[in-house]
């Protein structure tokens, strides 16, 4: 086992969880909960992978990952904006929608042969950094360098600019924002669609970089869902949510190499011997999502902090409420 | 003169026609139905649509074929009451939980859970092959039972007391509870290598139509198995506690209202707890009576994504438990269509549009949306 390799790849695979839950970070600050990452993931993941190989380009490919999971997005901001619908339920036909909708347009893709994928490169002078520039500036897809900006971009917009300020008040306090003068409805709009894009970027970067190829459902394999569990312990910061994705990321891959090896540090390695052993080692992302749901849920009720007030509840104008 | 001709300009209106939005005080009685067949229609032309743009040719002729042979034959219909067998237990127990609004998305992982516990009965074994039958499926049942409510127990737990989202850790149950399986199937379990268990002996077995073709040479062929029973049985009794006893009332005071319902000195962490664990134990008998009736052995493909279509089963029948069993028959009919056509993701996108159709069309419950013309002015 080696571990630059597994934290190589293992912010490689982070960055997936870390473009979704960003965008989930941004859709819930404004108010908008939206549980169906899976679903836009997947469409994103199938548009992109389909694009690039019938055009050869994977930046085309790209672009429409985000514009199909984008445009999917506004199906859900329009039912929980406009029609005031419950949404969760919302968020769950989501997933249902992207789901099938990317397995029936999907039919045939997996055999569908080589594909053009992001480009990878080293950064000239951080990859020289001894240990740190071998992880996460040598050899690296052009998507997590994106990522590398995309959490502090994020960060900086949400807490320090005018906009990111507005997108706050109407997760928290949409009549107040209404009241100054701020269109609750477009800003939940535009976080929704952010959001969904931003989950199919997170698909695309699945498909043509991170592990390439179209597996059916079975690309995400519930990365959606854990993104959605990281957001709630990310607390909507979107710092945090970079530090708790890579840590899934190089999570996921250790457990990948654990069965390589004959020995573990002194003692012979079980999961070598065993091979059907593995199986609870795939387990772990899973129950680690739930512990992590567990730390985070009660670190919000002990500072009672966290959660955008408005988070899940529609907005009418002149109606009591939050 | 101006100023008043910019703001006349300004409100003209944009649309011919204006529409007007206002709260519904009362809901006609017809329309819930009305919306709920309406759901399903626009679910099912759009599904043809999309069909069709995927490479399909006559999408529309297809659903009538598969519709004339599913319910124009004993054995289409009975293939269809097979499939909804499981699908009224897990819709019953999404109903249940739906009702205390607690998001019950892990049926799938209590399905399959109740499975293993049902399959570990013959396999460990528990129970000798020669156990008469009448003590091996009562027993069976209970394993399933227990092992889908303990399933349910731990997202209810965690809920309850830590307040921890339930609609993703029951999601995480689900893949932590197909691991779980996949160990057995291809491990402990496994028939010289193969990812499935032996086959089960007959006398752990539900009964089917088709073991008694020899007194009754009607039946030959058919599917139809005892778990046919556990449905309506097991509908009839969520109803009773939903709608008659006190428990249920708390539980839907607690799902209407909950601050209502702490006023009132309910038990609300005790009541999230069981009603998980209620919902869960459904699931599981669900998965005892797949594996017994139908598969007759432990494997890994027992479920066609039931649990996630007990969630759409039980909103597109309001959570009434009685037209769960109704509306069970309709999705059976749907997966096997799916099934038919040969696309895997057709009958889950037909059910995220029924959905979808759905929650949009509550707007129109609620509110009353008129369309008025525009005078010129």
């Amino acid at each position: 086992m080696n571990w630059t390799i597994i934290l190589h790849a293992g912010i490689a695979s982070g960055t997936v969880l870390l473009f979704a839950t960003v965008g989930e970070v941004l859709a819930e600050r404004a108010g908008i909960l939206n549980l169906g990452l899976e679903g836009m993931m997947l469409i994103g993941a199938m548009s992109a992978y389909s694009m690039a190989i019938n055009y050869g380009n994977p930046w085309l490919g790209l672009v429409a990952g985000m514009a199909a999971a984008g445009l999917l997005s506004l199906v859900h901001g329009f039912v929980s904006i406009h029609l005031r619908a419950d949404q969760v339920v919302s968020g769950l036909s989501l997933t249902f929608l992207g789901t099938g909708l990317s397995l029936v347009f999907g039919e045939g893709l997996s055999k569908a042969g080589a594909v053009a994928l992001l480009p990878k490169f080293t950064l000239p002078v951080l990859s020289s950094i001894p240990f740190l520039g071998d992880i996460f500036f040598t050899n690296q897809s052009v998507m997590v360098y994106v990522g590398f900006l995309l959490a502090p971009a994020a960060w900086y917009y949400i807490n320090r600019t005018r906009p990111g300020m507005h997108m706050r008040a109407v997760g928290e306090y949409p009549a107040a924002a209404d009241s100054m003068g701020i269109n609750v409805y477009g800003v939940r709009y535009l976080y929704t669609c952010i959001g969904g894009m931003l989950a199919g970027l997170a698909g695309a970067t699945i498909s043509l970089a991170v592990s390439p190829g179209w597996f059916s459902h079975m690309t995400t394999s519930g990365q959606g869902w854990i993104a959605v569990g990281l957001t709630i312990f990310a607390q909507w910061d979107p710092l945090r949510a970079a530090a708790g994705s890579y840590a899934f990321g190089a999570l996921r891959r250790l457990i990948l190499d654990l069965q390589g090896p004959t020995k573990l540090l002194l003692w012979d390695n079980p999961f070598y011997y065993n091979p059907y052993w593995g199986f609870f080692l795939k387990m772990i992302p899973y129950a680690f999502t739930i512990a992590v749901l567990v730390i985070g849920s009660r670190e919000a009720m002990r500072k009672r902090l966290g959660t955008p007030a408005a988070l899940g509840v529609p907005y009418t104008r002149g109606q009591r409420g939050v | 003169m101006a100023t008043t001709e910019r703001i006349d300009a300004r409100r003209r209106p944009a649309l011919p026609f204006k529409i007007q939005v206002e709260p519904r005080m009362e809901v006609p009685r017809w329309l819930p139905i009305t919306v709920s067949v309406a759901a399903v229609l626009i679910a099912l032309v759009l599904g043809a649509f999309a069909l069709r743009l995927a490479g399909e040719p006559h999408p529309f002729k297809a659903f009538a074929a598969i519709a004339k042979e599913l319910f124009g034959s004993w054995g289409g219909i009975t293939d269809v009451l097979v499939q909804a067998t499981p699908l009224i237990l897990v819709g019953l127990a999404c109903s249940v939980a739906f009702s205390m609004k607690l998001w019950n998305i892990g049926a799938e992982g209590q399905f399959f859970i109740g499975a293993f516990a049902a399959s570990a009965i013959v396999l460990t074994p528990v129970l000798s092959a020669e156990t008469p039958g009448w003590i091996f499926i009562p027993v069976m049942m209970i394993a399933g039972v227990v092992g889908g409510a303990l399933w349910g127990f731990v997202p209810g737990y965690l809920k309850a007391k830590f307040n921890v989202n339930e609609v993703i850790t029951t999601l995480m149950m689900n893949y932590i509870a197909i691991e779980w399986n996949n160990y057995f199937i291809f491990g402990v379990w496994s028939e010289g290598g193969f990812q499935m268990s032996p086959r089960f002996p007959r006398t752990a077995w539900l009964p089917r139509l088709a073991d008694y073709a020899r007194e009754i040479p009607e039946f030959s062929g058919l599917t139809l198995h005892l778990g046919l029973l556990f449905g309506p049985m097991a509908a009839v009794i969520v109803w009773w506690i939903l709608y008659r006893s006190k428990w249920g009332y708390e539980i839907r005071l607690a799902g209407d209202n909950p601050r209502a319902a702490r006023y009132a000195g309910t038990n609300i962490t005790r009541n999230m707890i069981l009603v998980m664990m209620l919902s869960g134990a459904l699931a599981g008998l669900a998965g005892m009576a797949q594996i017994g009736g139908v598969v007759r052995r432990m494997q890994g493909s027992i479920s066609s994504g039931y649990g996630f279509t007990g969630i759409i089963i039980a909103w597109l029948a309001k959570l009434n438990p009685l037209i769960v069993v109704v509306v069970s028959i309709l999705f059976g009919a749907l997966i096997l269509a799916g099934r038919e056509i040969g696309r895997s993701g057709i009958s889950m996108l037909i059910q995220g549009i029924i959905l979808f159709a759905l929650i949009a069309s509550e707007f129109l419950l609620r509110n009353r949306v008129r369309i008025t013309r525009v005078r010129e002015a």
